[in-house]
């Protein structure tokens, strides 16, 4: 196990790097010059030229290289270019919110789709499982733009059940008021793609041998699909789960622009469009992290879950 | 003699039919998938739709503005004339200010500077076939012009997608080793970013337009088939038909494209219908944060964007416009590509 863990850790130093080196590239050589975009249009040369030589711009590419690689390490990403706040700042601001509305949304959506699925999956080729994989079919086909501005067109505008958008400083009056409106939309939206997929998990176990024998032997339907199939459906919904984690850091972030949530999702979009470069760069590269963290973590969990799988 | 050319001819011709079976019995099998059929033919139309978009022929003039402000449709009859309180216009004679007014001594030249232009007020509809926008542009024209925008970006950003992944996995998986490696950390730094970061970071550098929608998408997505086609090719390259094609003189490339291609293009094929709806629903989100399409231009995105302002002044038509022919196009496409992939490759069937 320990050999596992350290073989796995130095495997993502390479990965690592080269997301690093992607981020770097793409910046240095697509993006706009940084002294321009800081300076602003109004500036001088002599302006635009000190700012060169304070960020390092007039130094060859593998010294800021170097320079990139000690901010990455030391967490010292300086500040926004267009707020400046500091990036560290900003990020731990920004993340209480995007958590609030994320880990309801993962949470309810794994609770609802287990069973909506495995109950479609018991009733499979009949008139009502067909029926819902069309209109699985036809909901997945409507951008996820036109539920969200009619969600909160009907029940914030017209019946005035939730508040249009908004939020406060105080975690139960987020997740009392605010909240549940964007959780509540977001969770019907994925419903549909959790339980198709969750369908085909289920239906895949239920053509296996153990569960005609569990059958031959006399156990009752309800005890072959809550023990049998269930368990053995389970490991490629955590799969499927543990593929979504990272995302709740990211936040789904079309849901934090509709509903005004200061979260980490906005903040990046915020800074796509005011070109502010440090705080996509910082993103990319820490979540980048995180996400390999997090499969490492499923990959130990599967062990936990599954005493067959062997970790090599 | 004639008799034996004849009989090479046919020989040779029945040699070429047999070798096409593969797209022969998948045709069959399409065929017969009448929901697969009528989602073809559906699609069908669209393209056609956006051929005649592009070509001009409908939805030209999306920009004129033809109506009246959110002119209604024409099924709900114009809109009642609003009840406006105007102030009663003063009675009496006007002021005579001209001693004061230091504009005074030049309206006589401003009003000859005017007579030079001509105005016409031109006649705008109280309704529209499909009702009009903000500005009185016709809707229906700007969903028409709008598909064409989205689907072209949807279809070329999956080719994009396609052929990096193809090209790249191709040669992952032909040649393995060194190369194989150092493509496969290109693949892993490229999932350890997730898929809307990725594109955000592509987005702030390249700016917005078209062009930068479809590279955007394109760069950002070809992972998915890199994966596949490598598997096959690795799985392929070992096989005797390549050998005997290395044995006859066949070069990597010619052996890469010319043989192994071939017998992996339904993968291909069906990885690319899966992209062009996944893209079209990606450039409809981007073009709604702004990051898609330019301001000149219009997409169902930009649409989605405008109506959501409309929509809470109750002028619903463009919204509903916009979301109607995305959903009869990605559902027929979704449906035609399930169908596609049955027919193809029919161990898949089954699989999301």
């Amino acid at each position: 196990m320990t050999a596992y863990l350290i073989r796995r850790i130095w495997q993502m130093v390479p990965t690592m790097f080269g997301v690093v080196l992607l981020v770097f590239l793409l910046f240095k050589g697509f993006g706009g010059d940084p002294a321009e975009i800081l300076a602003g249009q109004n500036a001088s040369q002599a302006q635009v030229d000190a700012i060169r030589q304070q960020l390092g711009l007039n130094e060859p590419l593998w010294t800021q290289f170097g320079i990139f690689l000690k901010q990455i390490v030391t967490f010292d990403w300086g500040r926004s270019w267009a707020t400046n706040e500091s990036v560290a700042h900003l990020f731990s601001t920004r993340l209480p919110a995007t958590l609030t509305v994320m880990v309801p949304i993962l949470i309810l959506d794994s609770l609802l789709a287990i069973p909506f699925a495995l109950g479609v999956a018991y009733v499979r080729g009949s008139l009502t499982d067909r029926s819902i994989m069309v209109a699985t079919t036809v909901a997945l086909s409507i951008s996820f733009l036109v539920y969200v501005i009619v969600g909160q067109y009907v029940f914030a505008f017209q019946l005035g059940l939730f508040p249009v958008q908004g939020w406060s400083d105080h975690l139960s009056t987020n997740l009392a008021r605010y909240a549940p409106l964007p959780v509540m939309l977001a969770v019907a939206v994925s419903l549909a793609p959790q339980t198709r997929l969750y369908r085909s998990f289920f239906l895949d176990e239920i053509g296996h041998d153990y569960v005609r024998t569990a059958r031959a032997k006399g156990l009752t339907e309800s005890t072959i699909m809550l023990k049998h199939v269930m368990r053995n459906a389970l490991i490629p919904i955590l799969t499927n789960v543990a593929v979504g984690l990272p995302g709740i850091f990211v936040g789904s972030f079309l849901i934090e622009v509709f509903f005004s949530i200061p979260g980490l999702g906005r903040e990046v979009l915020l800074a796509v469009n005011r070109s502010d470069y440090p705080v996509i760069q910082a993103f990319a590269i820490y979540i980048a992290a995180i996400t390999m963290v997090v499969n490492l973590a499923t990959d130990v969990l599967y062990k936990i879950v599954d005493p067959r799988v062997v970790l090599k | 003699m004639s008799a034996v050319i004849d009989l090479a001819h046919v020989d040779t011709r029945t040699k070429a039919t047999r070798s096409e079976s593969v797209w022969l019995a998948a045709a069959k099998r399409f065929r017969s998938d009448r929901v697969g059929m009528v989602s073809l033919v559906i699609v069908a139309l669209f393209l056609l739709l956006v051929l005649a978009a592009a070509l001009g022929l409908v939805g030209k003039n999306w920009q004129a503005e033809t109506g009246v402000p959110n002119a209604p449709p024409t099924f709900l009859g114009p809109a009642p004339p609003s009840e406006t309180l105007a102030l009663a216009a003063p009675t009496g004679p006007n002021a005579d200010i001209s001693a004061v007014d230091p504009l005074a001594p030049r309206y006589q030249e401003w009003a000859e500077a005017a007579k030079k232009y001509q105005t016409t007020a031109s006649v705008k509809a109280d309704t529209l076939p499909f009702g009009g926008d903000r500005l009185g542009r016709d809707v229906l024209a700007k969903a028409v012009k709008g598909a064409q925008v989205s689907i072209l970006v949807g279809v070329a950003a999956a080719l994009l997608a396609t052929l990096i992944g193809t090209v790249l996995g191709a040669l992952s998986g032909f040649f393995g080793g060194k190369v194989g490696d150092f493509l496969e950390w290109v693949y892993n730094v490229f999932t350890a970013i997730p898929g809307i970061l990725l594109i955000f970071a592509f987005a702030a550098v390249f700016g917005r337009g078209i062009g930068s929608v479809v590279l955007i998408l394109g760069l950002a997505g070809w992972t998915g088939i890199y994966r596949l086609i490598r598997a096959e090719f690795i799985k392929h390259a070992v096989r005797d038909y390549v050998r005997s094609a290395e044995a006859i003189g066949a070069g990597n490339v010619s052996r890469m494209f010319r043989h192994i291609l071939p017998n992996v293009s339904h993968v291909v094929l069906v990885q690319l219908s899966i992209y062009v709806v996944g893209f079209i629903k990606s450039e409809v989100i981007l073009s709604y944060l702004g990051l898609g399409v330019g301001v000149d231009q219009v997409s169902w995105g930009t649409m989605l964007a405008e109506a959501q302002s409309e929509l809470i002044l109750g002028f619903w038509w463009q919204l509903a416009a916009a979301t109607i022919l995305m959903a009869v196009f990605v559902t027929a496409f979704s449906l035609m590509t399930d169908a596609l992939r049955d027919a193809l490759d029919p161990k898949l069937r089954g699989l999301e």
